[in-house]
Order: C-alpha cells, then structure tokens, then sequence
C-alpha cells in the first residue's frame, strides 16, 4: 500500500477538490497503483546526479523595465462569474492569509 | 486556546524574567516602472482592475518574464545590506489558494534567494546592534480585497469580497534577519529602529517610494522569549502587517508582554500567525502554524535561471550612493550639529529636508531649527508628516534668506510661512501680496519713533539718562506702529540716537 | 516528388469511395492549396468553404471540433484574396486553411481546452501562435478536441465527448491532439496544431496515419498555451504529408521575448530538408529499449521494415541501448502531474470560468473546491491529486526530487546516443488506434501509449511520426519515429521526406486513401440526409 484513502482525502483538500466518497474510494486504488509504479524512479537516481528542472539550458532571459499597454478594466473583468463596482466579486474568504 | 483570558505581564517586570528574541521580515514594493514578470504599469490609486493584463491576471496560457530593472534593484539592497549575492538562482512556485493571488501559486524564491548573509548596524539610546540578515529575495505582490458586509471592512463576517488586482505582479522585496536576540528590554526600539534604518537605506538607494502608509514597505515581525539565562529560545510567533514605526514599536511590546503572562501562567506559546490590532496595540491570534499548509514549493519552470554576472554586480556596487549612516557622519560634521541635534532630525525625519534647505543655501542652524520647530508644529497641528507639508526644502532656505537679508523679521517670516502653506505662492510672492517686507524706509521709521518719543516723554526721559533697557518699550510702541513690519534692531537703534542715548 | 499528392480522385480508387464534400478542394495538399492560391488557380474563399462544407458534412460523425468559426475563417481568407489581388506578397501558407487545438487562446472564439471549467471562455488575447498564423494568412477554420487540459491519448478525457478515427469511427484518433489529427486525417483540414507533452502530437498522428512533430522544446512559443507541464509542452504541425508538415513547423517557431524559455535561435530549416529526401551517408540508431513486449506485432513488422528500408536506401544503421528510457514513463507520470497540479490552480471560480455553489452563504474555499469537483474530470483530478503528492513535503525528494534526476539520465542516454548516430528511431507507439471506451478507466493501461514518444520530451529534443504503412493484422496505420538532438530538427524531415517518398512509390497511391471510416462518414452523412 503506498497510500491511504485518508492521504487522498487530504490531498483532495489540499488540491481543493470536493470530492464524494465514492470519488474518494475511486481514486484512492488507483492512485495506489500509479504511485507503485512511478516510485520507480527510486530505483536508479543515485546521489550525485543533477536534477534537471529545464529541457532548454538557458540563463538570464530578462526583459526591459519598459511599459506595455495592460487591458482595459472592461475585458479584464468580462469573463468574471461575478463582478461589482469594477472589481471581481467573490464568496466570503474564511481565512486570513 | 484560553491564552486570551490571561493577564499580559507589563512590560519592565516581563523583561526583568525573561530575554526576548525578534526577528523581521520586511515587505518592500519595488519602484520599478512595470510589473515583476509583465510590461503592466505599476500604479497608485488607479481605477480598479485597470492597471492589469494577461500575465498579472494570472489568465490560461500567459508566462512571465523577469523584470531586469527589479533584479537590479534587488541586488542593490543586497550589497547595501552587505550580502553575498548568488552567483546562480531560482524563483520558485509558492503554491497554496487564496482569491487575492491570481494563479494560486506565488511566483517567490525559496531556497535559493538572489541576496544571503548581510548585515545592518542600528543604534538604539547610544548601544550598537549588528542586526544580521538572513537573505534578501523577490517575489511578486498579490492583488487586495475589500471586504463587503459586516463589521466594516473586517475579513470576519463579511458577506462577500471584491478583489482589485492592480497590485498584483507588483515586484516585493522580502528582507529577513536572522534572530536578533541580547536587545533585552530595548526589543521594541531596536525593532523600530532597524526599520527606520531599513527605510532611510532604502530612500537611499532609490529603489522604492518606502510609504509605509501606502503599504510599499510592510513588516511582519517574529517574536519569542524565553526565561533568562535559558540556553534555548523561545517557541515565536508571527505578528503580520504591523505598518508603521509606531506599531512595530508596540507590537514588539505588546507581544512580549501577552507572552510573559502565558509564560507565568503555566502556558505554552503557539507557534502561529498574530495580527497587530492598531486600535488597541494588542496582537491577536491567526492561523495557527501547526495547521499551516504544505506550500509544495518547486523550481518555477515557465523561468530559466539567473546568474547574474560577476560585472553587473560589481557595476551596480560601483553605483551604490553613499548610504544613510555614512551620509550621517558627515552631514553632522559639516553642519557642527550635536548628537542630541541629529537624533531629533531623524526622530522627526526632517534630516533629508534638512540637507536639502541647507543644499538650497542656508545655513544649516537656521534651517534645523526651522524644520524641527516652526515646521514640525505646522506639520503635527495639521495631523501629516513633515515631508507633506506644502512647503520645499527651497522655499524655506528662501525664507531664511529673507530673514538673514532683514528683509524679514521672524514674526513676518511665520508670517510667510501662513501665506505658502495656504498655497499663496512663493515666499517672494506671499511677501509681495502681503505687503510684508519689513519698512526700511528711514524717513517712515523716522517719523514713527519721533511720534513714539512725543507720546512717550518719560520714557525718552530714562532713555536720555541712561536707562537703555527702557527702549525696549518704544520699541514695542514702534512695532505696533508699523504693524510689525520694522526691523526690531534698527528701531531700537533709531529710538536710541533720537533720545540721545549711547552717544 | 515528396508530398506532391494528386488529388484524390486521381489516386484511383484504392481507398474506396472519395470523401464526401467538394474532395477536389479538400485533398489536396497545403502545398499545393498555398500554390493554387498565390498563383490565383484557386480563391481561399473557395478553400475555406470547401473546408467549411466538408466539415459540416463530416463533423456530426468524426466530432473533430469543439467550436467552428465560418465567419472568421472566411473573414481571414478574404483579406488572403484581397492581399493578392492587390499584388502584395503572400506567406508560403497564405490562404491555407487549419485547426487549431482548444488549447491556444484566441480572442474571436472560446478556449476551453476539452474542459467543463473552461467551457464558454473567450480569451482577451491571442496566443504568439495564433498570431503567427492568422498574420501568415492562414485560416483558421476552428477549435479542435482534445483530451481535458491535454491530459490523455484517446480524446476520451475531453469533456465534451471523444472524437473518431477517420480509420474507424470506433477507434479513438489518439490524444490529446485527437481533434486535430482526426480533422486532418478527415480532410477538414489539411494542416493541424497541437501540443505534445508526453506524446500528444505523435501518437495522434501515428494512429491516424499523419505526420507530426513535436520540434525542440522552445523552438515554438507556449505564450498563449494553456499550461499542462510547463517544462515540457511543445506545439508542432500535424499534416498528411511531410513537406505540409514543415511549412506549417517553419511558420509557427521562432523566438517569442514573452516566453521566457523560448530559444533565440534561428529555426532549423526543415522545408528545406523535407524537399531533400536523402538519408544516404546518415547514421540511424535503432533504440533497443523501445521494442519487444508490450508491442503489437504489425508495428513492429511495420517498424522493421522501415528501417530495413532505410538501409537500402544508404542509411547506416546500428542498434542503441539507452538504459534510462525504460524509467521516463514513472518519471514522466511524476513531472507532469506535479507541474499540472500547480499550473491547474488558477480554475478557482474567481476571476473566470465556471462558478459552482456561490449561494452567499458558501466561502469562497468551498466554491472553488466544489467548482474543480465539477468542472475537472476523472484523469484530471488524478493528475492534481498525484502532483500535489509528488510535490508534498514529506515527498518531494523521494518523488519529485527522483524524477528530475532520471531526467539527467534520459538526457545523458541522448546525448551519448547522438555521439553515435545522427538520429534515433523508434514506434512512435506500441499499438494501432485501440477502441474507444477498451482504456477509459485503467489510467496505467492508457498511459503506455506514451512509452516511445515521453523520451523526447523529457529531453527536450525534436521528434517526429511518420506513417509507415498498416499493420497487417488489422490495417491500421502504423507511426514511425525519427529522433533529433535539440535544434537539429531538420534532420526529422530529412528521414521522413525519405520514408514517405519511398513508401508512396511502393504503394502508389497515398496512405489516408485506406482510411475505411472515410466510408462510414459518407455512410453516416448520407444516412443523415
């Protein structure tokens, strides 16, 4: 067993996904198996190798300090499930960060 | 928890049992022209949602790219603050959900920051502290909520919120020292201090507008204690947002002192994040650490490294002014001022407007004395800071010109002062609409004091036999006379030769 | 003469009946599409209908698109025809219809990357692609499937349902770039747009027997691509032919300044090679892990045979061992998952797309949960979930940290590998286009279609699949792959060119006229009418 169903629960919290309890027993086989089955990686990645973190070996891509036009508010704000005096509204946030 | 309910330990007797340990972390909004990874102008007070684009809004598909100018800015401060700074680096996805940050991931440095290892000195009531600093890293700001329905603007309770995201993308200098522990019962000035010190380097280095009131410049500040003596520290907390000198000094306080209580009650502290109350300067509980969230950190792949040259960073050394301790010295030697004098300058923050009257051609007595006197008063009856009042550095070595001229008298220059803060115009303009030159036409003083000696024979009388002292009276008649537009001293003078006096 | 079709009815009956639709239009090739339109033959107006007609005809059965845009593809062609009327010049492509995949923002047509969360979205911007196109005069005829958020190989994880096989309607077109490759292979369009993360362009063109690349990572801007995994999603042409193929590769690359991990190089130049269809004197390495169990028989029969082809035709070719590829399916199945669960976090409900429970009283951390609950699907939620573990804590270095090490290894395998040889070559994917629904719940049995291709993208090099016949047991077409150090994406095209030619000169006729569902479309259009 390389995972709990009580593991996935708290990874679907941690990913915000509300999922039933059937979801929960679902995805927990078979994130079983597929955890199994990557832990491979274990097998050959030796101390002392490099991680590699970018295909492209590139350094320093940096652009100038210089101004491009943003959109306006109009078409910032047109997708918006909610919006009010110009601002995205959304549900009451519980927890201060 | 049931810490709340108990008693906090004042101050004096908390630091009498037990060593505090602080530590700061330091928000600084970059004053770069765009954002950290995208071309949108970086704004003050725009309309909401107008100063966004794809990028900063965090839409499918968009990437960032690094603002060159804030790497330049970062490694700046690093070498002012007297960092290593890495030779190869990463940001990093910061990853946990909240409305206020467009991607849900903030785009941060985690364990390979641009600055590490530097140092700051501060001086606290003659003690030298050498705060060390832990790193100096670059992230990106979140945007910022408005809270609708109850308690008015509070978090708590509210119906619903509405999120502006201009300050989003933001470049955010994060400054962190390392604990700062030995500064007993002057934690709280030494807090304080740093941050002024922090401020004023910054100013220096023109790198951020530093308006703590503007929330450019934020602290969170890291509290423990621990019985004196102990070899171990104290479990801290995080005391988030304390945004003026002021409440950094009292948030120290108040932290210290609501720890000591717990402590001398039989309490445990929790590891975990406080808000500094401004209304009561007492620091109330957060989220507690030990729910804290993983924040699955990870080399951020839409960037590619950075390794900023060893010649770059020896250029932008190069280019570093002279920083605020060293300006110190020597301003104080060149203006002949006291210790005492300087500590007032900068407790009021009036050294730049200082420097910059005295760069402007007066002298520095004169214009310390102006600021710190005169100004402060202004400034604090209109309930702003020194530097927003309506009147420059230049217009003010203009007015001690005037005076030093005797083209004013001091009651006539506050006088001008009235007229420029009321946005009269000039110093010259307010003297000419005001018709307050002081009257050096000889024939009109002339005229004045003959009347003042005719109104007042025995007085003249005492003048006459001597009694100099007693001019000071026609003198007083003869201000009043001209409306206070005379020059004192040439009056007195006047009165004397008419009466005979002093020959 | 590589990729110089005649057209269709000119082939000569071997695949059975010609497509439904204006077929004379709608076989051709891009080559010759952007030919008859520069040289005035042919209007792209003319085109795009055809296109348009053909995809009207056609869609109800092959489900190759999400959203058809008329009006702007013909709007696009117009100003093609306008263009040259008024004598100015025109790109090799100007006039050529395309598909784009839903995963590319457009600011004229909705973008919802196969997704319930996204579904109605309409960007405000275009992507760096998509500008490229329509500045090079392309036409944009629509938006294809795709699997969810480019997760899958069959089209089966999009939200909106999967699309069909051209070869049989009830097999899957491959994925994630299934509505693509199915519209090519339909002749709804004649050039298609996809990306390729773990094989996403590969093997969809593999099982529907096109051509398609996957060119170096970051020789093709992402700037506007919904992020899958950012280190390792690449956009490439899918096409019917080679030479298609690199037209389209040429237009779309290029250094983009808003994608930070694009390269400032100059691209390879793969039209050139396309039309140099000469492998003699070039070392060709046979990747000795990516064969044997696991493989159905026609591929590697076809496979072998291909290379034996090669051969004759003055390749040298020699057997390469590259011991870590047998470790880049775990080690992809962690990178990508993890990259995904946080580039998949912005759909929260807050600033766009789907909101699910916002009924005043809910918190804001409920409505997005309960909003990725029903707005993500099954695979994508394994995903989030198997990335969010992989990056935890407790689990990076043994997970994550592990993954990026056998990366190194992949790369080094590459690197010792193209010491040796000029390019590797390999299935494209183990098996022929499977049934659609035979995979749909056993996520381990799906993700070995990608066992050939995930190499190459680990590493960041080109690769390419070209069709090398049919699999003798079930006609299904068979993928070919050529893979190419990091810029040499030429090479690809080179070996390509090479099969393709040889390959339709043997048979005599092009490949796609096999195609038996290209019958049951006329049987399912003409039953609907």
């Amino acid at each position: 067993m390389s995972i709990t169903r009580d593991e996935v629960a708290h990874l679907a919290k941690l990913s915000r996904l509300a999922l039933t309890e059937d979801e929960l027993d679902h995805f927990a086989g078979q994130l079983d198996v597929i955890i199994g089955a990557v832990a491979r990686v274990q097998e050959v990645a030796a101390a002392g190798i490099p991680p590699t973190t970018h295909a492209a070996e590139l350094v320093n891509v940096f652009r100038d300090d210089v101004v491009q036009a943003p959109l306006d508010a109009q078409a910032a704000l047109s997708q918006a499930p909610a919006a009010e005096q110009d601002r995205f509204r959304v549900p009451r946030i519980l927890t201060e960060e | 928890m049931t810490t709340t309910a108990i008693k906090p330990v004042p101050f004096d007797l908390a630091t009498s049992k037990y060593e505090p340990v602080i530590g700061l972390e330091t928000h600084v909004e970059l004053g770069t022209v765009t954002k950290m990874f995208c071309g949108t102008p970086v704004t003050f007070g725009a309309e909401p949602n107008s100063a966004v684009c794809p990028v900063c809004l965090g839409l499918p598909g968009s990437l960032p790219v690094i603002n060159k100018t804030a790497i330049e800015y970062t490694i700046k401060i690093g070498l002012a603050l007297n960092c290593s700074i890495a030779s190869w680096c990463r940001f990093a996805r910061k990853n946990y959900f909240y409305p206020d940050m467009p991607k849900n991931f903030q785009i941060s440095q985690y364990d390979e920051p641009l600055c590490t290892d530097g140092w700051l000195e501060v001086e606290v009531d003659g003690h030298e502290f050498t705060i060390g600093i832990e790193r100096v890293h670059l992230e990106e700001d979140t945007g910022k909520s408005m809270h609708v329905g109850g308690a008015t603007g509070r978090i708590h309770g509210a119906d619903y919120s509405l999120v502006d995201y201009n300050r989003a993308g933001i470049p955010l200098v994060e400054i962190v020292t390392k604990p700062i522990p030995g500064t007993a019962a002057l934690a709280p000035a030494v807090a304080r201090a740093y941050v002024a010190e922090l401020r004023d380097l910054l100013r220096s280095l023109d790198v951020s507008d530093v308006r703590m009131e503007q929330g450019s410049l934020r602290c969170d500040v890291n509290t423990s204690i621990a019985p004196i003596g102990s070899p171990d520290w104290g479990t801290r907390t995080e005391t988030k947002n304390v945004n003026s000198l002021r409440s950094i000094e009292r948030a120290v306080r108040s932290e210290v002192e609501r720890q000591a209580g717990v402590l001398d009650a039989g309490g445990r502290i929790v590891q975990e994040t406080r808000h500094f109350q401004e209304d009561t300067g007492a620091t109330t509980s957060g989220r507690s650490k030990e729910e804290a969230q993983d924040y699955r950190y990870f080399p951020e792949p839409d960037l590619v490294p950075m390794a900023p040259a060893r010649e770059w960073v020896e250029e932008i050394r190069a280019s570093l002014p002279e920083l605020p301790a060293a300006r110190r010295v020597r301003l104080q030697a060149q203006w002949g001022l006291s210790d005492l004098d300087m500590t007032a300058l900068r407790n009021a923050d009036a050294l730049d407007l200082v420097a910059e009257t005295v760069a402007a051609g007066a002298p520095a007595g004169p214009a310390r004395n102006w600021w710190l006197e005169e100004l402060s008063r202004r400034a604090n009856d209109a309930g702003i800071e020194l530097a927003a009042l309506a009147i420059s550095p230049a217009q003010v070595a203009r007015i001690i010109e005037l005076v030093e001229q005797g083209q004013l008298n001091n009651k006539l220059a506050r006088v001008v002062v009235d007229g420029v803060l009321a946005g009269e115009g000039s110093p010259d303009e307010v003297v000419a609409s005001r018709n307050l030159a002081v009257v050096t036409d000889t024939s009109v003083l002339a005229a004045a004091v003959d009347e003042a000696i005719a109104a007042n024979p025995d007085i003249a009388a005492k003048i006459a036999d001597g009694k100099i002292a007693a001019a000071g009276a026609l003198v007083g008649v003869v201000m009043k006379a001209t409306k206070g537009q005379a020059d004192a001293a040439s009056v007195r003078e006047l009165i004397l030769q008419r009466c005979g006096a002093g020959n | 003469m590589t990729g110089n079709y005649q057209k269709a009815e000119g082939a000569g009956g071997a695949g059975g009946r010609p497509p439904a639709g204006d077929a004379a239009l709608t076989t051709m090739t891009a080559a010759q599409m952007a030919k008859a339109v520069a040289d005035g033959e042919l209007s792209a107006v003319e085109l795009a209908q055809a296109h348009l007609d053909r995809i009207e005809l056609t869609d109800v059965a092959v489900r190759a698109f999400l959203h058809v845009a008329p009006e702007a593809a013909l709007a696009a062609a117009r100003k093609v025809d306008e263009e040259r009327a008024a004598g100015k010049p025109l790109g090799p492509l100007a006039g050529v219809p395309l598909v784009l995949k839903d995963v590319f923002t457009t600011k004229d047509m909705p973008t919802t990357c196969g997704s319930k969360i996204l579904a109605g979205w309409q960007p405000p911007y275009d992507s760096t692609i998509t500008k490229r196109l329509r500045h090079a005069g392309i036409v944009i005829l629509g938006k294809s499937n795709m699997d969810e958020f480019a997760m899958g190989s069959s089209t089966e994880n999009s939200a909106f349902g999967p699309s069909r096989n051209p070869w049989d309607l009830k097999l899957i077109p491959g994925g994630s770039s299934g509505g693509s490759s199915a519209a090519v292979a339909a002749y709804q369009a004649p050039l298609g747009i996809g990306t390729d993360t773990g094989g996403s362009i590969r093997q969809p063109a593999a099982v529907c027997g096109l051509v398609g690349t996957k060119p170096t990572y970051g020789g093709n801007s992402r700037y506007g691509v919904v992020a899958f995994a950012s280190s390792l999603d690449t956009p490439g042409p899918l096409a019917r032919t080679v030479l298609d193929a690199a037209l389209l590769h040429e237009v779309m690359s290029g250094h983009d300044p808003a994608d930070s991990t694009s390269l400032d190089a100059p691209v390879p130049p793969v039209v050139a090679a396309a039309r140099n269809a000469d492998v003699a004197g070039l070392t060709i390495g046979v990747v000795s892990e990516l064969s044997g169990e696991g493989y159905e028989t026609g591929v590697l029969t076809r496979f072998n045979e291909t290379v034996e082809l090669l051969e004759s035709l003055g390749a040298k070719v020699q057997e390469v061992s590259c011991p870590h590829f047998t470790y880049a399916l775990p080690a992809y199945y962690l990178i990508a998952p993890s990259e995904c669960s946080s580039n998949l976090a912005r759909f929260d409900a807050m600033r766009y797309g789907l909101r699910i429970g916002d009924d005043g009283e809910a918190s804001a951390e409920d409505v997005m949960s309960m909003t990725r609950a029903v707005g993500f699907g099954a695979e994508v939620k394994r995903r989030i979930m198997l990335g969010t573990y992989a990056l935890s804590s407790g689990y990076y270095d043994a997970y994550y940290g592990k993954a990026q090490q056998v990366r190194t290894l992949i790369v080094r395998d590459f690197d010792q590998a193209f010491e040796q040889v000029d390019v590797l070559v390999s299935p494209t994917t183990p098996t022929t286009a499977f049934p659609i629904g035979e995979r749909a719940d056993d996520p381990m049995a799906m993700y070995l279609a990608d066992l050939c291709t995930i190499p190459s993208d680990l590493a960041g090099n080109a690769a390419i699949s070209v069709p090398c016949g049919v699999a003798p047991e079930n006609g299904l077409p068979v993928g070919f792959q050529v893979m190419a150090p990091v810029l040499a994406d030429d090479r690809l095209y080179r070996v390509a060119a090479a099969i393709e030619t040889a390959l339709d000169q043997r048979r005599g006729y092009p490949l796609l006229t096999q195609a038996r569902g290209l019958d049951q479309i006329a049987d399912v259009t003409e039953a609907g009418r």
